[in-house]
């Protein structure tokens, strides 16, 4: 007979209320499981999801402009000491230690052309990148090849072009393969065709107006990226576009102060629950603990017993909120993430935490319930029997 | 030699002008395998003075020493040694623990004491036997008789080897034949050398004392020299306060 034997017989002697104690407490802590695994789930959907928005860097020539623009209207601009961007820079992009989570450089000829009596925008692209970078164009008939044009949306209208016509550029006459369903952004009113045909069409080899780069990954830094692109390129200008990827994550993290707050009281309440239980217990068990006493129990062997019963509780409890909680995660995250495939990776950290804060919250609830027992005075606690 | 002394205990309950004074001032000594009844009426302090000697209460004023050890120096963890290495209790209602085997009430004090779990069974197993419970060692306490289980209390007090045995009133709750039997199990002790202190109303049972102590009003009021039952067996050297 030993201190823990007799922890074990007092639990196989309640099963109830040992029981009760385990739900509450497992109740909480897999509140807590199934909240931190859906931010993370969601949390690490929108770091996979950033190649959604396309391009999230801009390499751009560094230039002194002073931009006249106001209300969407141009009026034109004055540009000093304009550099301009290669096709080797464009390589250069390629070889920053950070590379690998590159996951698209598109660079980009711009340039205006006489297109069928009307001057329009000329659009390079290199059109391998267009699903990573462009992933909102939807092209009714197919994206150009070499010597061939698409046009956007308000440029087909403009110009009466439609996919199988021709398209006169300047002295040259080009087959039209696609146009662009309309998108909202300027791309509407773009003639687009391969980066080597803009250029032969424009009359500038091997140049590029701007580089978009999709660098995804789920915890790259974006600014870090951004200072190596500057140091391999130092006459570009590199600006990030995270707006929409910023206001996601400010909702995000507005979600997870709720979702803390609600673990928080989840929590509370059950430990709540199992210092009422255990303050019960100790009530209940007066006379017994008398009998300890008397027979030379020291105070701490009484408190070994109430906090052990309370530590293998937990535990059991912070492994059955672990379970229940991941479980009841994987359940909800289609409602949280509006039926997108959810990002679901193990880590060890939870279960351990998980177990951890159960087995704390117990000790912690039962402690004064545990102290009071130690406490009592033996020929008090004898005369209840 | 005297195993135990007291002198002057008192205990007074409450304070000022409401205070109880439950035991006022007890002389008393006892030798080494000597058997000491006490009795009295209700709320003569019987009790409260054997709360006090077995370090399970605090006492108000005088001393107490035990083999010569000073009792009221002790801390509270400390008495709890005392009573773990010096005491064992017998209570007038077993308090034997209702989901325990005898054999495992037997053993709970040996949970707070070192040794292996074989050593621990054969020791339990031992005492049970001394109290004729060889066979009884699995039964739950709520599976005997009232007789059985007073038996077992007592196992449960002799386990350690404790020079000191304490018993409040342990034939209270059976008949004269069973209550023969537990009496005649304390008197063996304290033939083997087991000092034994027992608080009763019966003076049946304070027969197989070889002093009975009278309280009243929280006083020895009287003490009487007894003739053992056990005529072969010579009566330990008494002193009667003389120390104090």
């Amino acid at each position: 007979m030993t201190l823990t034997d007799i922890t074990l017989l007092n639990l196989r002697r309640r099963k109830a209320r040992a029981a009760f104690v385990l739900a509450a407490l497992a109740i909480g802590v897999a509140a807590v499981v199934a909240l931190v695994s859906l931010f993370r789930s969601m949390s690490q959907g929108i770091q996979h999801g950033m190649e959604k928005y396309g391009a999230n860097i801009m390499v751009v020539p560094r230039t002194d402009t002073l931009p006249l623009t106001y209300a969407g209207m141009d009026l034109g601009g004055v540009s000093f000491r304009v550099e301009e961007i290669r096709q080797e820079d464009v390589d250069r992009i390629r070889t920053i230690p950070s590379a690998k989570d590159l996951a698209v450089v598109g660079p980009l000829l711009l340039g205006s052309v006489d297109a069928g009596g009307t001057p329009a925008v000329l659009a390079g692209f290199d059109l391998t990148t267009a699903e990573v970078l462009k992933p909102w164009w939807r092209v009714e008939g197919r994206l150009p090849g070499s010597t061939e044009v698409m046009l956007g949306a308000v440029a087909a209208r403009l110009l009466n072009v439609a996919p199988g016509d021709r398209l006169r550029i300047g002295d040259s006459s080009y087959p039209v393969t696609g146009t662009l369903a309309e998108t909202g952004s300027q791309d509407d009113n773009l003639v687009i065709s391969s980066l080597e045909t803009a250029r032969a069409i424009l009359g500038r080899p091997g140049a590029v107006s701007m580089v978009e780069v999709a660098a995804h990954c789920a915890a790259c830094p974006i600014e870090a990226i951004m200072a190596e692109i500057e140091r391999v390129l130092p006459t570009a200008r590199v600006t990030a576009i995270k707006q929409v990827v910023a206001s996601r994550m400010a909702a995000l993290e507005q979600f997870e102060g709720f979702l803390m707050g609600v673990s928080g009281i989840l929590l509370f309440v059950g430990s709540l629950i199992v210092f009422v239980t255990v303050t019960a217990s100790v009530r209940e068990r007066t006379a017994e603990i008398g009998v300890f006493r008397a027979i030379g129990f020291r105070r701490s062997a009484i408190m070994g017993v109430i906090l052990g019963e309370a530590a293998i509780i937990s535990a059991l409890a912070g492994v059955a909120g672990y379970a229940v909680g991941l479980g009841g995660a994987r359940l909800l995250a289609p409602l949280f993430q509006g039926g997108a495939q959810a990002a679901w990776e193990f880590d060890p950290v939870l279960p351990l935490a998980a177990v951890t804060l159960s087995v704390a919250l117990g000790l912690l609830a039962s402690l004064v319930p545990a102290i009071q027992a130690s406490r009592l005075d033996p020929t008090m606690a004898l005369r209840t029997l | 030699m005297n195993f135990l002394t007291a002198c002057n205990l008192g205990k007074r309950y409450g304070e000022g002008p409401s205070a109880v004074e439950a035991v006022r001032g007890v002389d008393l000594s006892v030798g080494r395998g000597e058997f000491v009844a006490v009795m009295g009426p209700s709320g003569s302090g019987k009790s409260t003075l054997l709360a006090m000697l077995g370090a399970l209460s605090t006492p108000s004023g005088g001393s107490y020493t035990v083999d010569g050890a000073d009792i009221g120096a002790l801390d509270s963890e400390q008495r709890a040694d005392f009573r773990r290495d010096t005491l064992g209790f017998v209570f007038q209602s077993f308090h034997l623990l209702p989901a325990l085997t005898l054999l495992e009430n037997v053993m709970l004090p040996l949970s707070v004491v070192s040794g292996n779990r074989a050593d621990k069974t054969a020791r339990a197993r031992a005492a049970l036997e001394r109290v004729g419970l060889a066979d009884k060692g699995g039964r739950l306490p709520g599976e005997v008789s009232g007789g059985e289980a007073e038996r077992a209390a007592v196992a449960r007090a002799i386990v350690n080897r404790p020079p000191l045995l304490l018993a409040d009133e342990p034939t209270g709750n059976l008949d004269s034949s069973t209550g023969r039997h537990v009496m005649e199990l304390l008197a063996g002790l304290s033939r083997d050398g087991v000092t034994v202190v027992m608080v009763t109303h019966s003076s049946e049972c304070a027969r197989y004392a070889h002093r009975i102590l009278h309280m009243c009003d929280g006083l020895i009021a009287r003490e009487e020299q007894v003739q053992p039952r056990f005529d072969a067996i010579p009566a330990p050297e008494t002193v009667l306060a003389a120390a104090c």
